[in-house]
């Protein structure tokens, strides 16, 4: 056997590999698409004939389109606040003496690495906490949710602006306020514009963090009416089964998010080219 | 002097951030401990971890979880290395969107992952159990245990790899003595961001396994879900446990990660 051969020979092992696996995670995905359109009670069933039937359930189930409203209306509103506590907590870190700095940036890694759900319960204590014997007027539900989001996903903006921070010039902040700008104007007019492709990553990685959260998002919504999409089929699990319109709004989702990486990864590769033709 | 006072830190900025750590990871954390060592009349107590130690069906549910995690992460990672090796080699380096492929279920929400690979195993004939649990874990995790592997080989000084095999190494020898030790730091990450996790990943086996499956992470949201208010010193001390099990986790990663990159010194690695 001559050399040309055995490359030939692994280059198809591999090719075989990374197919085998795609397929492995794709099937599912295609086979939820495909029975989006079959009113089978469950994949593999009959398929019968081609219908809408479970988009018009979807549109008729209120929960499952206030789950959907809830899980996208948290995930913005805390990623956005994410991003602005993070920034700024990026910037301020970044001016801090080397010693302060550790003890900083290791408190604020300690939700990444903690087991999520000894967190979701640190943050249930609290609001017990918080309710009952300081006697705030809070309780579980849609804007606690928004906090504990907040706090979770706080800690990957700093870790994707950081990097971006070390990039630039460290004189910048203080030369525009030894010209007199105050420090929020040096912030949102030096800092910001140079940090804001980082910014929206974090924004992007907070979002998507939170759509997929679970644990903290169940445990602190225990008691309150609350519901996301992952509660909700996780409370599908344990009672009333799972209903079929979730595959139409696992379609839909699906294609939202090819869509976007998509759009995504041509813009990415245009301003690419374009870089490279300078 | 007078100036001094009026000069703004840059640092102030991390003001609002470090008053939330405080008051939402901090304190949570401290709560936690004090419920931990408190007893029912609210005097201090080691009742609450005596009763973890002592609870035999605790205990065994603690090490079926450490099982299963293990169990499920070095499945994943068997099947994410070999992946990551060929996306981060010629010719498939240079094709962005197949590694891209493999990443995008991430931005699935994984509630929603899992409920379509339960709808296929269960149209294929496999049932809720150990089995499918494992597979779950290994389908949800995967591609975050891909990604930092792949990162780290992708990156990898090639020269390390060529100098072995000037040296007449081959490919095998090259393999196990330079590129696996330099991906390291790649595979605990990856085994990082899986092996902890599945410690409260209760979504998971409640959808794909049966009794047998039940991590430790069940356990503790039943024990502050059924609770009644001032009862959840039990839970508690599951919690802080589990907090000592992550650090040690972590310190053993640590050790790992310094061990293999003082090997070869001088150059960038990674």
């Amino acid at each position: 056997m001559n050399e040309k051969v055995s490359k030939r020979l692994s280059l198809g092992v591999k090719w075989a590999i990374l197919i085998v696996v795609l397929a492995a995670t794709y099937l599912p995905l295609i086979m939820i698409v495909i029975y989006s359109f079959s009113g089978a009670q469950s994949v593999g069933e009959e398929y019968g004939e081609f219908t809408f039937a479970l988009y018009q359930k979807l549109l008729q189930n209120q929960k499952l389109l206030d789950a959907t409203k809830n899980t996208l209306l948290i995930g913005l509103i805390s990623a956005a606040l994410a991003t602005v506590l993070g920034t700024t907590a990026a910037v301020g870190i970044h001016y801090m003496r080397k010693k302060t700095r550790a003890v900083v940036d290791a408190a604020s890694q300690i939700t990444v690495v903690n087991a999520e759900i000894v967190t979701a319960m640190g943050f249930f204590l609290l609001m017990i906490f918080l309710r009952d014997t300081v006697r705030i007027p809070i309780n579980f539900g849609f804007w606690w949710l928004i906090i504990t989001h907040t706090v979770i996903t706080t800690p990957y903006v700093i870790l994707t602006v950081s990097p971006r921070l070390k990039q630039l010039n460290p004189n910048l902040l203080e030369a525009s306020m030894d010209l007199g700008a105050g420090p929020f104007r040096s912030l949102i007019t030096v800092m910001i514009p140079q940090l804001a492709g980082a910014m929206i990553s974090g924004f992007a990685l907070a979002f998507t963090l939170s759509l997929d959260d679970f644990v903290v998002t169940n445990i602190n919504s225990f008691g309150a009416n609350v519901d996301t999409i992952s509660t909700y089929v996780y409370a599908g699990i344990r009672k009333r089964g799972i209903p079929s319109e979730i595959r139409a709004l696992s379609t839909i989702l699906f294609v939202v998010v090819l869509t976007v990486l998509i759009v995504y990864n041509v813009v990415k590769n245009q301003k690419l080219k374009k870089q490279k033709q300078k | 002097m007078k100036r001094k006072a009026k000069v703004f830190r840059p640092t102030a900025f991390s003001f609002p951030y470090l008053a939330v750590t405080v008051v939402f990871v901090i304190v949570p954390l401290i709560l936690v401990l004090v419920y931990a060592f408190r007893g029912s009349d609210g005097s201090f107590t080691f009742d609450n971890f005596g009763k973890v130690f002592t609870n035999k069906e605790t205990l065994i549910q603690l090490g079926k979880t450490v099982g299963i995690a293990t169990l499920s992460t070095a499945v994943c990672l068997a099947i994410a290395y070999p992946v990551a090796y060929i996306l981060a080699s010629a010719p498939f380096n240079k094709m962005a969107i197949l590694s891209l492929m493999f990443i995008i279920p991430m931005w699935i929400n994984f509630m929603l992952r899992i409920f379509a690979l339960q709808s296929v195993l269960s149209a294929m004939g496999v049932g809720n159990g150990y089995f499918a649990a494992v597979v779950g874990m290994v389908y949800d995790f995967f591609p975050y245990m891909l990604l930092p592997i792949y990162t780290v080989l992708l990156n990898m000084d090639k020269s390390y790899v060529e100098a072995s095999k000037d040296l007449g190494a081959n490919g095998v020898t090259t393999f196990f003595k330079v590129t696996l030790p330099l991906s390291v730091p790649g595979v605990i990450s990856g085994v990082s961001m899986m092996f902890m996790p599945i410690f409260s990943s209760y979504a998971i086996t409640k959808m794909m396994g049966d009794t047998s499956t039940t991590v430790i992470g069940a356990k503790i949201a039943n024990l502050f879900e059924y609770q009644s208010y001032g009862n959840y010193g039990y839970g508690s001390a599951l919690s802080f446990v589990l907090l000592v099990i992550v650090l040690l986790v972590m310190v053993l990663g640590r050790f790992l990660t310094n061990r293999t990159q003082k090997a070869p010194k001088g150059g960038k690695a990674v």
